[in-house]
């Protein structure tokens, strides 16, 4: 009993040092390297850092692409979901109010064109990115509102598409709203 | 749609061409043949140096079990005194509290016992201090110690009669050294290419692009993340874990994840083909094993990415599947997978929230942990799997007539006792404690408790029952994932699942440890017409028979009860 003891004790010692202290400073020296410096990516306008890259932000406002609804409302320094089971009958009233909310703000857009992303909220609360289709049915309202062409925005949605080679293309909000800012 | 089902069969092929390999140098390792880590011997004689540790002493199943519980017991009082004092220890940038001692006890056990259960987020429950010194430590620690301990069972199987399961120490050292730290180093500088962060600054303040001031959470979290996915512990960094876009920033990540799950509880089951030189036994578990988890993979991709039938009736466009929950950049086929992979191996990380799952993908993660052995936590998923063998050894054997035996030992009356506990244990655990919060939930709403228990659920009906079941199970696997809607932050879940924990953890490596002892004691007794073969086909579906039967039995109805109920209201 004694001996495991002591042996316990020196063992826990030489396993904090190795894996608490040598490994994440490893990790953190390789970080360095990184794009981010292994802070995380970050975005900048005008040399101004505007987000993170990888880090969703709010879009309220009707001259933007919007994101997901967050549960968390964008709180980057406290990520959650919603939690809402699929037969909670308050929660499906609450995506029946986001569809309605979106009606009101995008007139002529048809209820079955509306993507489920849109109304659904996302895992973290901090989903950086919507589909091509949810940036697609977001389009005739910007146009309108910023008085641009809409196959000029079109073509700048279809700009900021990401293809992966495996996985789900995505439109990174923060980085198609920074480009529709310097669209003329 | 289809380049995402794709995607997960790649993931999964990838995970079963790496872990063969992995798995062959596991048994090398273990039995001390020359490796490619050879190099590492130095390092290894001097720690043993300065522990005082003998690696070569031989120790029986008691001494085994002795140590290795010796150490564990050390690792929870540091642990809980660590967390309640963390606001007064360095590295604590964004200044956050100590936790509270029921908060505490919880996450001292949760972690030790390989759970991470996680009753605080991530952001502002710990600080850089404790994410490190305590709970990646006993990241790494807790499967090491999972993993030594699956080789003291092999060792009892290896010689014909043996006393000796080797050194608990020798194994535990060499599972960090030759195994989790090389993997995770590479698993963490993956993570830190694709934007995870690594650095120690803390929280940034930045003012969005639409003016609105925010502050980003960060911090050391790449290494991490990898031995949380490589030692099926599962608790994340950030407080929704791997849906969090810095923890799991892109579709790459998402695969190496994935494959950071399954990898070492898959190449486990080949390294005890190895290791006792029986492939064929081998093949017949991880046939068995794979068998279910392909089935379950398949029902969560189907009804993930056909979407909540709910949502349908709104009229609106539900073509990427259920999204509630879930993130654009992984999409629901790529959660649906992880969230098979994640309760099949004991690991409870996510990249999607559980608790929004629809409802019989809800059932089978729930229905995943209760089985607890389709590949299972590192090490002590074959330990449970060897629970469901002995009982099939014993129902096959009484079934032909032949007196059971397994390699060569018989199984008598004391083994099977001790391994049909063991799986009682599990369903009384869940279902006993599932029972108690379900009164105080529906008799005791306003019980003058500072959480009161009418306060506990975020859903309704069903799924509220379900939010309960799911965190005694989690806790019982030793999972760590949640439905986490419930309220869980309390003395009642604190203390309840705390308990759980301890029990679901320990006993469960006690009892194969101790069967495996006593058989291995027994007189050897050669393979002969007569014996039951337990490397056989048949032998595979008489336990897969025994796996559905007793999981079956003992909680169907209370599956009945949530998920199932739910998917037929819908």
């Amino acid at each position: 009993m004694k001996k495991n003891l002591i042996i316990s004790l020196k063992l826990t010692l030489v396993m904090i040092i190795l894996c608490a202290v040598l490994y994440p400073l490893l990790v953190a020296g390789i970080g360095k390297a990184t794009p981010g410096g292994g802070k995380g990516k970050t975005i900048s306008v005008n040399g101004k850092v505007v987000g993170y890259e990888n880090v969703g932000q709010k879009f309220t406002d009707d001259k933007y692409f919007q994101g997901r609804p967050s549960a968390v409302d964008y709180n980057a320094a406290g990520s959650g979901g919603s939690n809402k089971g699929p037969s909670n009958p308050d929660y499906l009233q609450i995506v029946k109010d986001r569809i309605d909310t979106f009606l009101v703000h995008n007139p002529g857009v048809k209820k079955e064109e509306i993507p489920a992303d849109l109304v659904t909220a996302s895992g973290s609360g901090l989903d950086p990115h919507i589909p091509p289709a949810a940036a697609y049915v977001q389009v005739k309202r910007i146009a309108s509102i910023r008085t641009l062409q809409e196959d000029k925005v079109k073509e700048l949605v279809n700009s900021q598409i990401e293809q992966p080679i495996l996985g789900p293309s995505v439109v990174n909000v923060l980085k198609i709203n920074i480009a529709l800012d310097n669209l003329k | 749609m289809n380049s995402e089902i794709l995607g997960t069969i790649l993931i999964f092929l990838a995970t079963l061409l790496l872990a063969y390999p992995l798995g062959k140098y596991i048994a090398k390792v273990f039995e001390g043949e020359k490796n490619i880590t050879n190099f590492l011997n130095p390092v290894e004689r001097f720690f043993f140096r300065i522990c005082g540790i003998n690696p070569n002493e031989s120790m029986n199943w008691k001494q085994f079990l002795k140590a290795m519980l010796t150490i564990n017991m050390l690792w929870l009082v540091y642990a809980f005194f660590a967390l309640i004092f963390q606001d007064k220890l360095p590295l604590n940038p964004d200044g956050n509290p100590g936790q509270t001692p029921d908060l505490a006890f919880n996450t001292a056990i949760s972690f030790l016992v390989n759970c991470n259960l996680q009753h605080y987020s991530g952001e502002s429950g710990l600080t850089y201090f404790t994410q490190l010194f305590v709970i990646t430590f006993l990241q790494f620690v807790s499967a090491a110690t999972g993993i030594a301990m699956l080789v003291g069972l092999l060792n009892a199987f290896k010689e014909k009669t043996t006393q000796n399961l080797g050194n608990f120490w020798n194994y535990f050292v060499k599972s960090i050294t030759r195994i989790l730290l090389p993997l995770s180093i590479v698993v963490a500088i993956i993570l830190a290419f694709n934007g995870t962060p690594t650095s120690f600054d803390g929280k940034d303040t930045i003012i969005t692009l639409q003016g609105d001031t925010v502050q980003v959470a960060r911090g050391p979290a790449a290494g991490m993340i990898a031995i949380k996915q490589l030692g099926t512990n599962g608790g994340g960094w950030f407080g929704v874990n791997s849906s969090h876009p810095l923890e799991n920033p892109n579709y790459i990540t998402n695969a190496v994840e994935t494959i950071s799950i399954l990898l070492i509880p898959i190449a486990l089951v080949f390294a005890l083909g190895f290791y006792l030189n029986k492939r064929k036994l081998a093949k017949v578990i991880f046939g068995v094993m794979t068998f279910l988890f392909v089935i379950f993979c398949a029902i969560n991709i189907y009804y993930e990415t056909k979407g909540n039938p709910a949502i349908d009736k709104l009229g609106i466009a539900q073509t990427a599947g259920s999204m509630e929950g879930k993130e654009v950049r992984l999409g629901a086929a790529a959660t649906a997978l992880w969230s098979v992979a994640t309760t099949s191996t004991s690991n409870g990380s996510v990249n999607g929230m559980h608790d929004s799952l629809t409802p019989l993908s809800g059932g089978v993660v729930l229905l995943d942990m209760m089985i607890n052995a389709l590949y299972g936590g590192v090490g002590v998923g074959i330990l449970n799997y060897f629970i469901f063998i002995i009982i099939a050894v014993f129902i096959s054997g009484l079934m032909v007539g032949r007196t059971p035996e397994f390699m060569g030992h018989k199984v008598e009356a004391r083994e099977v006792k001790i391994a049909a506990l063991i799986t009682l244990l599990s369903a009384f655990l869940i279902k006993g404690f599932t029972a108690l919060a379900a009164y105080m939930v529906a008799h005791h709403p306003d019980i003058a408790w500072q959480v009161k228990p009418g306060a506990w659920l975020n859903n309704p009906s069903y799924h509220g029952f379900s939010e309960m079941l799911y965190e005694f199970t989690s806790a019982n696997a030793n999972n760590g994932s949640g439905f986490e809607g419930l309220g869980d932050n309390n003395v009642f879940w604190n203390v309840t699942t705390g308990i759980v924990l301890l029990m679901g953890r320990f006993l469960p490596i006690i009892a194969p440890i101790a069967i495996a002892g006593i058989l291995a004691k027994k007189k050897f007794i050669p393979e002969s017409p007569g014996t039951l073969r337990t490397d056989s086909g048949t032998f595979g579906v008489m336990t897969l028979a025994v796996i559905l039967i007793l999981t079956a039995l003992s909680y169907l109805p209370a599956l009945a009860l949530g998920p199932i109920a739910e998917f037929f209201s819908l």
